[in-house]
């Protein structure tokens, strides 16, 4: 792990940041919350609240709430589960891809996308079972010996789904966990009294010795390693959900590497909307800084080119295919009844991306700002296009219907936001929301020889 | 529970903080050319100069990677097909047992076992291969250097001079 560039490198001031000033400064931002941090959860747990009351409201009545309308019956919550999945797959771009790469930028920001990744597939994998119908027998889904002697059929991508999600779900929380113990235990040696306990009990034993780091570093690296081609399959198979019917729009074999890149690009969105704040709130500016935004939006511009490119050949293909029933769908999809929903989605995220060609942009925190909600907004809308358009058309124009969304719909999308933001706001007041092991390996320690 | 019942008992011994990380890498060597070789060192971070003073093999947590890796892949294998055939439907026309989706799910189980595997050996080999009774200071996930020298009373003059000369901040003895 020759890492010869320093994290913060790039703005000088940061050079003379010594070890015990990363952990005073990351120690510090677990301090008690401020007054606009708990107006932000309060939020987040009302939009909760909304999410459960249209939950339950659903499970006693019935899906019939939402605005499933023949032949729509993959809506806004498949919508909302594709775009939850997909936030969640730059952070372990970031974290184990990027670890692979030895990219110095990843140490500052990894832990605060690797948090998000493993919130936001929590989030994803509830939509499934609210989609369902009926909640309380969702685990039908999984593998298990039953009276009926019955057992799942593998040969559909909605199971391989199953096990995909699951499996992310569990090695993301796992490449967490595991990431953050010696930040714990550095964690446990700063502060006092019963918080003094708790950390003492999460960082099970964790000292740091050289028996523990050899162990450690070595696994960490396997862990990235694993993570990284789970990555690329997750979104793959949701994609597959989509490519392997026969549905117009959907059966295309570019599905898998559009979805893998238009997840990273989402979820680069919400992490630029994530962290702009968080640092700011948090007062680690000097952690976080011009030269990750930047490259940040480096890869911002890199997957919404992909996605450029992605866009103009679904067109070109169904042009090229002479198959009218693929030409009708993409037709109307920029000139149908929902073109203001294939606008939002090549404008937001073909065409703003492009804005990140230019230095003064990507180093302009204000203007990623806002760039990152148009993302969060374009993505959400180019899976509603993806799956809403392709189903409300698809082959006989008298069987054609269009979707009514309803409050169910917008209800669960609303609390969907409040459950992930509830999760990010408590676990960045409660864990190091930066890796202080990583930026520690990263700075020299201090010579007695000269040197550093 | 053999952590929990290992944990209180102390080993006497030396332990000494370094600032520098030179310094402490300069005093491990000397300890071990004293032919003390179970030293516990603390580092907030992983340091290649400390390990290769150390002359640590690599661990052997891959190996645990691989076989929770395989046998993953072999249960992905293993259990989609024999529930294939333990109730055999006609899905597409395709075998009753159809390699290729299958490859999907053994894909998925090769990562998650591979993934719990190697977590699993970190815990066991931290256990195992754990010198318990180490002494240790809250300030070695900070910014120092820690080494804790299992010492003899006869030996312990020694020790503490080599530390000292190599550059220890501090040095306490630990009965």
């Amino acid at each position: 792990m020759a890492v010869v560039t320093h994290p913060v490198a790039h703005d000088g001031h940061s050079m003379t940041q010594s070890h015990s000033d990363i952990t005073r400064d990351v120690v510090a931002t677990l301090g008690p919350p401020t007054r606009g941090y708990l107006v932000l959860l309060f939020g987040a747990v009302s939009l909760l609240l909304v999410g459960i009351l249209t939950f339950l409201i659903l499970v006693k009545d019935g899906l019939g709430h939402a605005g499933y309308n023949p032949p729509v019956f993959w809506s806004v919550y498949i919508t909302t589960f594709v775009f939850w999945i997909g936030i969640g797959h730059a952070g372990t771009l970031i974290s184990a891809i990027l670890f692979l790469f030895r990219s110095p930028w990843r140490t500052a920001v990894y832990r605060s996308t690797e948090a998000m990744t493993v919130f936001a597939v929590m989030t994803a994998g509830l939509f499934p079972i609210i989609h369902i119908g009926r909640q309380w027998i969702f685990y039908w889904l999984l593998p298990y010996p039953n009276q009926r002697f019955l057992w799942p059929n593998f040969k559909s991508p909605l199971l391989w789904d199953v096990f995909a999600i699951s499996t992310y779900l569990t090695v993301s929380t796992t490449f967490l966990v595991f990431g953050l113990l010696p930040d714990v235990a550095a964690v446990r040696d700063k502060v006092s009294g019963w918080r003094k306990a708790v950390y003492s009990l999460t960082s099970v034993g964790w000292r740091g010795t050289n028996n523990q780091w050899r162990h450690y570093s070595r696994a960490y690296l396997y862990l990235a390693a694993l993570a990284t081609p789970l990555v690329l399959s997750v979104h793959s198979v949701v994609s597959w959900d989509f490519a392997v019917s026969l549905v117009p729009g959907w059966h295309g074999t570019i599905f898998a590497p559009y979805f893998v890149a238009g997840a990273i690009y989402s979820g680069i969105g919400m992490v630029l909307t994530l962290i702009i704040p968080l640092r700011r709130a948090f007062r680690i500016e000097h952690l976080i800084t011009d030269y990750h935004f930047d490259n940040l939006a480096k890869l911002t511009l890199l997957t919404g080119s992909i996605l450029l490119y992605a866009y103009a050949m679904e067109y070109f293909v169904a042009w090229y295919s002479g198959n009218i029933f693929e030409q009708t769908t993409f037709y109307r999809r920029a000139f149908g009844p929902m073109w203001w929903a294939g606008w939002t989605m090549i404008i937001c995220n073909a065409f703003v991306s492009q804005l990140l060609w230019f230095r003064k942009i990507r180093v302009n925190i204000t203007a990623l700002f806002v760039i990152s909600i148009f993302i969060n907004i374009g993505m959400w809308f180019e899976r509603f296009v993806i799956i809403v358009s392709s189903l409300s058309n698809d082959y006989i124009p008298w069987a054609w219907g269009q979707l009514n969304p309803t409050w169910a719909d917008w209800g669960i999308l609303a609390g969907s936001f409040g459950w992930f933001g509830m999760w990010f706001l408590l676990f960045a007041k409660n864990f190091p929301i930066v890796a202080i092991q990583e930026i520690k390996e990263m700075i020299p320690m201090p010579r007695k020889r000269g040197g550093h | 529970m053999a952590l929990l019942k290992r944990r209180p008992v102390r080993v006497p011994g030396l332990l000494a903080s370094f600032l520098h990380v030179d310094a402490a890498a300069d005093a491990i060597r000397a300890v071990r050319a004293l032919g003390i070789r179970d030293l516990t060192v603390y580092t907030p971070a992983p340091n290649h100069e400390i390990e290769e003073a150390l002359g640590q093999r690599v661990s052997p947590v891959r190996l645990f990677t691989l076989i929770g890796g395989l046998s993953g892949c072999a249960a992905g294998f293993g259990m989609t097909i024999w529930m294939s055939y333990d109730w055999p439907v006609l899905v597409g026309g395709k075998p009753i047992a159809s390699i290729p989706p299958y490859v999907v799910i053994a894909f998925e189980l090769t990562i998650l076992l591979g993934a719990l595997s190697t977590v699993a050996a970190v815990a066991l080999f931290s256990v195992l291969m754990g010198k318990p009774g180490a002494a240790y200071d809250p300030r070695f996930s900070d910014d120092q250097i820690g080494i804790f020298v299992p010492a003899p009373s006869d030996q312990a003059g020694r020790v503490e001079q080599l530390l000292r000369s190599a550059g220890a901040v501090e040095v306490r003895h630990e009965a």
